[in-house]
């Protein structure tokens, strides 16, 4: 193995390190001064002639993540023995770039030698990070016009693994800002901010008087919990990967969640959606979504919702919400009906539908126009952006 | 002392260390800063702290995190019915208000909390803050004080300097990402399941009396079960549990009796559906292949 050729002037181990430190960070490792020093301080207590040992010293202080701590290693290669991978993208959330940055590599260097992790490489050029930049900017660009495209695009295009995590991820920011509501009651519980006097001087009753024992108050927590119903007839098919992930996000963060699929009948999916791996449970439910298919009958399975599950899954705490795109088999007045009667247990009711975004949408489809009055929020819901812009709403309900 | 020759004292005393581990561990006795674990459950993350305790002959302290975990159950506590009966015991003895209050707001009740005994220990003991990712964020924060200048500020007391500096191990599991500053703050390592040669020697380490062919297909076992799809993972503690049931039944061979062998994997499969993932005929061919 041979060691990377510093320029004359770059003399000096701190000054190398620092170098180290410098190619460590255009690598998205979060590393700063205190690092460096760290690192300077971690080399007087090691034998610095081996190499394995510096890589070892240098690997404890400066990762500080798993992701990070897999790739080390081919960067303390890259930097001291001039090879490896020069600059991977920071930490990429998306196929598309990193497929383009696993293809720069470092200028100078015969790229099939790159690729070959156990053949010696060329002595390369005496200034490996020197004219890195300009050839890499194009790159970064990438990144952030893709992240931000994402939230633009309709969902239906959006079938990566990256893009369902996303979804799953705000479906979990929209469900905490629905449940961050406290009680304005005090409660008596073990620790809290007040004093419970009632029960302190009643206790003291047996301490001749003297308050011994202390009990306290606080303000329970009365969370919100969330009953989703999917509509996943043929309709709304393209949009069910993504929307199965929302309801993913919504579900594995709570355990008083509950989510249902329908199209012609109605299913409980909470349990399969608290699966850990979160593109099995969604490619298992849309195969199961789509093996029905078909037509939609909103109206009697909300009747169903109502008589099988509502009495138990929804009160007036409860918020549910229903994903579809408002067109029914049933005629309207079941859906009217039995929005109404689930309307009575007090909960509010959300309805998304993923036509509201398109231009010129009016809720003409005749379920759509009969469930309007009694809905709390009527909202698009076609891209992530639509999605994450129901925040203050959901805040309000 | 150099990290390698901690890594053989380590394996003394019956933990086989990685490299990495070894180095990181080193690293952070010699600079005092503290060390984070990370890792799947039972790849021995908490066992490394109470190895380093007992190298050191020192003290172990230990703090379980958990939701909802608090300054007063981390740190300090006033002992206030110590306090209430020694105002009432001295109070015809006509003591001005500043000398109860000097009395009552003494070292002799404080209830010390495992952060701030581990600050006040002559001998520097090691402070096992185990799951810290089951606390909240907001008792990061203050472990973020605590851990960055030993110090604790106790309002009627002032501040408590750090008599010696304790050897701080973080563990966590990965439930909740922790924040980049507590990373910062810290020397990391990432501790993985071992590999088959480095079981097999903790195997032997742990049960010196096993059989060595028995040993080899315990630890043969147990790497194929891991690569299967499974909710949880058996770890190390799990592999030496069945190791000890086995040997204990008399098994000299794992194809010996398959119906025995089914019965024993409870040590391993801690799942309902783990269980029902292994069934026998899948148990069998994984000891098809580590016997053969």
């Amino acid at each position: 193995m041979k060691a990377t050729r510093f320029p004359a002037t770059a003399s000096g181990v701190s000054e190398r390190f620092s170098g180290f430190m410098a190619h460590l960070r255009s690598n998205g490792l979060a590393v700063g001064v205190s690092e460096s020093a760290s690192v300077l301080n971690a080399l007087s207590l090691i034998d610095i002639n081996d190499r394995d040992d510096v890589r070892l010293a240098c690997k404890a202080v400066c990762v500080n993540h798993a992701d990070d701590y897999q790739q080390f290693d081919q960067l303390f290669k890259a930097y001291w023995f001039n090879r490896g991978r020069e600059r991977q993208a920071l930490r990429e959330t998306n196929t598309a770039t990193k497929k383009t940055s696993q293809s720069t590599f470092q200028p100078g260097v015969d790229s099939t030698q790159q690729l070959s992790a156990s053949g010696d490489s060329d002595e390369a050029d005496d200034n490996p990070d020197g004219d890195n930049d300009s050839a890499h900017s194009g790159d970064g660009k990438l990144v952030a016009s893709t992240s931000t495209n994402l939230e633009k695009i309709d969902l239906r295009e959006l079938m990566t693994p990256e893009s369902l995590q996303r979804a799953e991820q705000l479906a979990a920011k929209l469900a905490a800002a629905m449940r961050d509501r406290r009680s304005r009651r005090r409660r008596a519980a073990k620790r809290g901010a007040l004093l419970d006097l009632r029960r302190v001087m009643r206790a003291s009753v047996s301490h001749g008087g003297e308050p011994l024992e202390l009990f306290k108050r606080h303000k329970p927590d009365r969370p919100v919990n969330i009953v989703a119903l999917l509509d996943v007839s043929g309709s709304m098919t393209v949009y069910a990967r993504v929307f199965l992930s929302f309801l993913k996000g919504l579900v594995s963060n709570d355990r008083r969640t509950d989510a249902y699929l329908f199209h012609t009948s109605l299913v409980r999916v909470s349990d399969t959606l608290r699966d850990h791996d979160t593109l099995r449970a969604v490619n298992r439910l849309s195969l199961m979504a789509q093996g029905f298919g078909g037509g939609t009958k909103i109206g009697s399975n909300l009747q169903r919702f109502n008589q099988q599950y509502a009495a138990h899954t929804v009160n007036g705490r409860s918020v549910v919400i229903i994903f579809s795109d408002g067109y029914d088999t049933d005629p309207p007045e079941i859906l009217a009906s039995a929005l109404q009667r689930l309307k009575k247990r007090g909960c509010r009711i959300l309805w998304l539908n993923p036509l509201k975004g398109w231009k010129d949408y009016e809720p003409v489809a005749r379920g759509m126009a009969a469930a309007l009055p009694w809905l709390d929020l009527f909202a698009a819901a076609n891209t992530l952006d639509s999605l994450a812009a129901l925040e203050p709403h959901l805040e309000r309900l | 002392m150099s990290w390698k020759s901690l890594q053989c004292e380590l394996a003394e005393t019956g933990y086989i260390a990685t490299d990495e581990l070894a180095m990181a561990l080193h690293l952070s006795v010699k600079l005092q800063r503290p060390l984070l674990l990370e890792g799947a459950a039972g790849v021995g993350k908490t066992e490394v702290a109470k190895m380093l305790a007992q190298l050191k002959a020192t003290r172990l302290i230990r703090l379980q995190c958990y939701e909802g975990l608090d300054a007063s159950t981390a740190i300090y506590e006033w002992n206030y019915q110590r306090q209430l009966l020694s105002v009432r015991a001295t109070a015809d003895k006509d003591l001005s208000a500043e000398q109860v209050e000097e009395q009552i707001f003494s070292d002799r009740f404080l209830l010390k909390r495992p952060l701030l005994e581990a600050i006040t220990q002559t001998q520097a003991p090691v402070l096992l803050i185990d799951e810290i990712d089951r606390a909240d964020e907001e008792f990061e924060a203050y472990l973020l004080e605590v851990l960055s200048d030993f110090q604790v500020s106790i309002p009627e007391l002032g501040t408590i300097e750090a008599v010696t500096r304790p050897h701080v191990i973080l563990t966590s599991n990965g439930s909740r990402d922790l924040s980049d500053a507590l990373r910062r703050r810290c020397f990391y390592t990432f501790v993985e399941y071992p590999n088959a040669t480095t079981e097999l020697a903790i195997l032997s380490k742990r049960l010196p009396g096993i059989d060595a062919r028995l040993a080899e297909q315990i630890v043969g076992f147990v790497q194929a079960l891991r690569k299967e799809e499974l909710d949880k993972n058996p770890g190390v503690a799990e592999m030496l549990d069945w190791a000890a049931a086995v040997a204990g039944l008399g098994v000299a061979n794992l194809s010996d009796n398959p119906h025995e062998l089914q019965a024993t994997l409870v040590c391993l499969l801690k799942t309902q559906s783990d269980m029902a993932a292994i069934p026998t005929e899948i148990t069998q061919r994984l000891v098809g292949k580590v016997v053969a």
